[in-house]
């Protein structure tokens, strides 16, 4: 809990000073979603490059990033082409004290429905982690996992299960 | 909850107390037992709202210990004794007969004379006379049949029993409506106990039978009521930050097992009913879920991801010893006992296969497989332990099956629309 802390205020601190105008920023590579680390990245990893930029007051940008992260069968490592927009939404909370997200896990609907809710508490989790190490606070986030009972879409198949392994971020208020 | 036998009264013309067969319901049978269930007579003017004999078949059939013979190889329809011409009912194949006979009394009220035969003793096993009415046909049936049912297995019957179950119905855009519905043990007369327009999950009975334990997201977020059946009067027992879930009452009826991941993690706790204190029984980072007590209340049984997938562990509440229960394949889940504590029924996936209902031998290891594979899930047993009731998939929706205890009969119970998943079944109710 410590180590996150000072990860957080690592993390905190790049987001500041990106906010600023710097380029440089901090990503995130973590292979099983157990420990994040903060990393200096360089300038080839600048979200701007992506596409996926935001500046802390502009709502439109924000509108533009994904809101939905998609995992593998009981799974619940945040896959890496979510990283940047997920980075992008803790600088935008970590530049928005008052704003606000509710992250809301899920599971397909193979396997057992209370291990199921449990997976999709793990995936919030993991995402929520992964938003504080970049700058957002504990504070600003609240989880809830649905496990199998709110599906994106109906019909079985992998295709249908792929889209309902999920955490949806919503902003509560931004 | 209503008396389900109230309007019946017995009068008991034979006694029979010893069982005709001597069946191991847990080594299963390698035949079922042919019952000739005759049309009861009906002395009344106007039809009748159920048909009293065919609720008796159906639900001999179901236990996977009879088989119902069709009335069509029935040469005649005897309802009392005299009438019965042994000879014609050993030719059909029946080793037992049951005949009835309803008389109409007054306001509505009807009697019912049974009588169960040996057909090749030529001997009557018993005779009752069942008073009922109009509106409890139904519930006269189900009596009826655990009355055959033990006479003749020596193991009380487990027809007059009750499920519950969760049906969710998509509105579309994002609209769904939630329902926690009340039936017969074979889905006849559904009735309503909660509706939402948030998930319902986890039903329980409480060993009583008057209350039930569930899961709704009703306040945006999950947490445990426990429900009154007679009065519908509700309580939330918990709901801490985080997951509160899988709620199980012990034996005693003193505490309940639940899952709360208030800590950060899924673990499990017990909640003393009457102190409202809470203990943590499992301390592990991995997903500890789906509590099962043992049928003495000393073990606590449950899943847990801690050896990389999910399995199902057995906690001894005194000694603290953890004891890993399933092996074979690779997801195991959801454990239910039978009342005596030796046969666990669970969510099962073999290796490179779906999901099916298993039943694992505690004494000597020996795991079946019951189902089909698919996504089948939510085992629950009879009180007696003959049956065991799962929700399964047909044609892309939730509906409940049933199959009995060695994977001989099994059969679907009738959907009406929506998804329906997650039966529970009631302990005995008279």
């Amino acid at each position: 809990m410590r180590a996150l802390n000072v990860m957080k205020a690592a993390a905190l601190g790049a987001a500041v000073i990106w906010a600023a105008g710097c380029s440089t920023t901090s990503t995130t590579t973590d292979a099983d979603g157990a420990g994040m680390s903060g990393q200096g990245g360089t300038g080839a990893d600048a979200y701007g490059a992506q596409g996926s930029g935001v500046s802390g007051a502009d709502m439109a940008d924000l509108n533009q990033l994904r809101t939905v992260f998609y995992f593998d069968f009981d799974q619940s490592v945040v896959k890496q082409d979510g990283f940047a927009d997920l980075e992008a939404h803790a600088r935008y909370l970590a530049a928005h004290p008052s704003a606000s997200i509710r992250l809301e896990g899920h599971a397909d609907e193979r396997g057992t429905r209370e291990y199921n809710i449990a997976l999709g508490e793990r995936r919030a989790q993991s995402v929520e982690r992964l938003l504080v190490v970049n700058g957002a606070t504990a504070s600003q986030i609240e989880t809830i996992s649905y496990g199998e009972e709110k599906p994106a879409v109906m019909g079985q198949g992998d295709a249908s299960w792929a889209q309902n392994r999920r955490v949806e971020l919503k902003y509560v208020s931004r | 909850m209503r008396r389900l036998l109230a309007t019946i009264c017995l009068l008991m013309m034979t006694v029979g107390a010893r069982a005709e067969l001597v069946v191991e319901v847990t080594q299963g049978v390698e035949a079922p037992t042919p019952v000739a269930v005759v049309p009861f007579g009906w002395s009344g003017g106007q039809a009748l709202p159920e048909d009293v004999a065919e609720i008796i078949g159906q639900d001999l059939s179901r236990s996977g210990f009879f088989k119902a013979l069709p009335r069509t190889s029935m040469l005649s329809f005897p309802t009392r004794q005299s009438e019965v011409f042994f000879r014609d009912w050993r030719v059909t194949g029946a080793d037992y007969l049951l005949v009835g006979r309803m008389i109409p009394g007054e306001g509505g009220r009807i009697s019912i004379e049974f009588e169960l035969h040996n057909v090749l003793k030529e001997q009557r096993v018993i005779g009752q006379r069942v008073e009922s009415d109009l509106s409890h046909l139904r519930d006269a049936a189900h009596y009826i049949a655990d009355q055959v049912f033990e006479a003749l297995t020596g193991l009380k019957g487990a027809f007059s029993t009750r499920i519950v179950y969760v049906t969710a119905e998509q509105l579309g855009n994002q609209n769904a409506r939630y329902r926690l519905q009340l039936s017969d043990w074979d889905g006849a007369r559904p009735r309503t106990i909660l509706e939402s327009r948030e998930p319902i999950m986890s039903p329980t009975w409480s060993r009583d039978g008057r209350k039930l334990a569930y899961v709704s997201f009703e306040s945006g977020r999950p947490a445990i009521y426990v429900q009154y059946l007679s009065t519908g009067k509700r309580e939330r027992i918990q709901s801490f930050q985080g997951l509160n879930g899988a709620p199980a009452w012990s034996p005693d009826g003193n505490s309940m097992a639940l899952v709360l991941s208030k800590d950060g993690n899924p673990e499990i706790y017990v909640l003393d009913l009457v102190s409202r204190q809470l203990q943590r029984i499992t301390r592990h980072y991995s997903i500890d879920t789906e509590p099962t007590w043992s049928p003495d209340g000393k073990s606590i049984l449950f899943t847990s991801d801690r050896g990389g997938q999910p399995q199902i562990y057995k906690l001894d509440l005194a000694t603290r010893n953890l004891e890993r229960l399933t092996y074979e394949g690779n997801y195991n889940a959801r454990g239910r006992l039978t009342q005596d504590g030796r046969f666990l029924a669970m969510v099962h996936r073999p290796q490179g296969a779906d999901f099916t209902i298993a039943v694992q031998d505690l004494k000597t290891g020996r795991l079946d497989i019951l189902t089909q594979a698919g996504l089948e899930e939510s085992p629950s047993i009879a009180p007696n332990g003959s049956i065991i009731i799962y929700a399964s998939q047909e044609g892309g929706h939730g509906v409940l099956a049933a199959v009995s205890l060695d994977g001989q009969v099994r059969f679907r119970m009738p959907n009406r629309g929506g998804d329906v998943r997650e039966p529970a079944w009631s302990p005995y109710l008279n």
